[in-house]
């Protein structure tokens, strides 16, 4: 089974995400910030990783560079999942090694589309 | 809704769209027709019944039309046809077209803009394979208002988000305010117009690439059959057409065939060795294939 961390300092966000993911047939973990994450990310590799900008210690974008400089840290894909909705901010994340970027407020379908756009669910699941 | 008044629904809407409603159906067209009532003060579906039955009021008659018969849609819905049409018919069209370096695409029920912009970003993609020619992007739909929407190319974040890869939204789209605008380039590469299947669109001329998704699903099988025949009409040599994944030419027309391999996609028929029809100008899609 695919596996999905969800690096998100708010309890609301990761729980939906969780839900919408594991509806997707993902196997989901959680993190409460980047540090976390990376330590999970360190621990097993997932597959695919909803990534928040804003967070304490180690925010979204320095958590990104850390991860892809880590062993297999080029495999995961990660989607940029921030209220920073502004192209500036979406060019900047893509530069960082962000696959894709979803805008918040999302919803079901939004997150499924950008996992199947990722080639982490099938169309029909999606 | 009384059982009379659903029955003058099912006629008019027939008549003026080709929509089949059937019984099952009852439903939408009380979700989707109420907000016409609240909008023009109209205390009950039967009163709106009532002023249809007048046939005075136009504007409203286009109302309920435009509300039975917009659906919802996405950038890139599907997604395989988009690729089929990156991968087989663009390459296909500018080999067959090379002499005269002109492209022609309709999109018969383009709804509110997603899917000739999906096309246009595709075009734009193919880049210098298409340096010089003339591309023309016709997107034809009934409802007026859905029209002057797409012509606006403003999405919201949740539309912008289906589909269509970020790369693309921060290349072709915008920023305005919490919407998205497609950029005037690629605005400037579609010619919108409002067309009803059921009346003739002969006078649009040829297309290399007809996208006809997810419409014919609502018509009856006689409309299907007249509708599919006079797209074939228009379908240049060697053209395809793409129709929605439920949808078939199989037992409505003998001018289309399936192209083998590619879902949803039909090409001219090849002809009956025997048969006392005109020859074809060029052969079938499937065997400018290869296949």
């Amino acid at each position: 089974m695919k596996t999905c961390l969800v690096v998100d300092d708010s309890a609301v966000i990761r729980k939906v995400a969780r839900r919408i993911v594991e509806m997707l047939g993902l196997q989901v973990a959680e993190a409460e910030d980047g540090a976390e994450g990376l330590e999970q990310c360190r621990a097993a590799m997932p597959d695919v990783i909803l990534l928040d900008w804003n967070m304490p210690n180690v925010d979204g974008y320095m958590f990104l560079q850390s991860l892809r400089r880590m062993p297999d840290g080029d495999r995961p894909k990660v989607l940029f999942c921030t209220t920073e909705n502004d192209v500036g901010a979406i060019a900047r994340a893509l530069r960082a090694g962000a696959d894709e970027y979803i805008m918040k407020p999302f919803d079901r379908d939004i997150l499924a589309a950008k996992l199947e756009q990722v080639g982490l669910v099938q169309a029909h699941a999606a | 809704m009384t059982d009379l008044d659903f029955e003058f629904l099912r006629g008019f809407l027939k008549t003026r769209s080709g929509l089949a409603m059937t019984a099952e159906k009852r439903y939408l067209v009380e979700s989707r027709l109420t907000p016409i009532c609240r909008q023009r003060g109209l205390a009950s579906l039967h009163d709106l019944v009532a002023q249809l039955r007048l046939g005075h009021d136009t504007a409203l008659e286009r109302a309920v039309v435009e509300a039975m018969t917009t659906n919802e849609t996405f950038f890139f819905r599907d997604r395989v046809p988009f690729d089929l049409f990156r991968d087989v018919l663009l390459p296909q069209a500018i080999a067959r077209n090379a002499a005269r370096r002109r492209l022609r695409i309709w999109c018969a029920a383009s709804s509110t803009g997603q899917e000739p912009y999906s096309i246009a970003m595709l075009l734009q993609e193919a880049g210098p394979r298409l340096a010089g020619w003339q591309v023309e992007l016709v997107a034809t739909d009934l409802s007026l208002e859905v029209i002057e929407r797409a012509k606006s190319g403003v999405y919201s974040h949740f539309e912008v988000q289906r589909g269509l890869p970020v790369q693309w939204l921060i290349k072709y789209f915008t920023q305005a305010g919490e919407q998205w605008q497609i950029t005037p380039a690629l605005r400037s590469m579609v010619d919108y117009r409002q067309i009803n299947l059921l009346n003739g669109f002969e006078a649009l001329g040829s297309f290399d690439v007809v996208f006809c998704r997810n419409v014919l699903i609502y018509f009856d099988a006689p409309t299907k059959a007249d509708v599919l025949n006079r797209i074939a009409a228009c379908l240049a040599p060697g053209g395809a057409l793409v129709l929605g994944a439920a949808e078939t030419v199989i037992g409505l027309t003998n001018r289309l065939a399936p192209v083998p391999e590619h879902r949803g996609l039909y090409g001219h028929a090849a002809p009956a060795p025997a048969a006392a029809v005109p020859a074809p100008a060029a052969a079938p899609l499937r065997a400018l294939a290869g296949r």
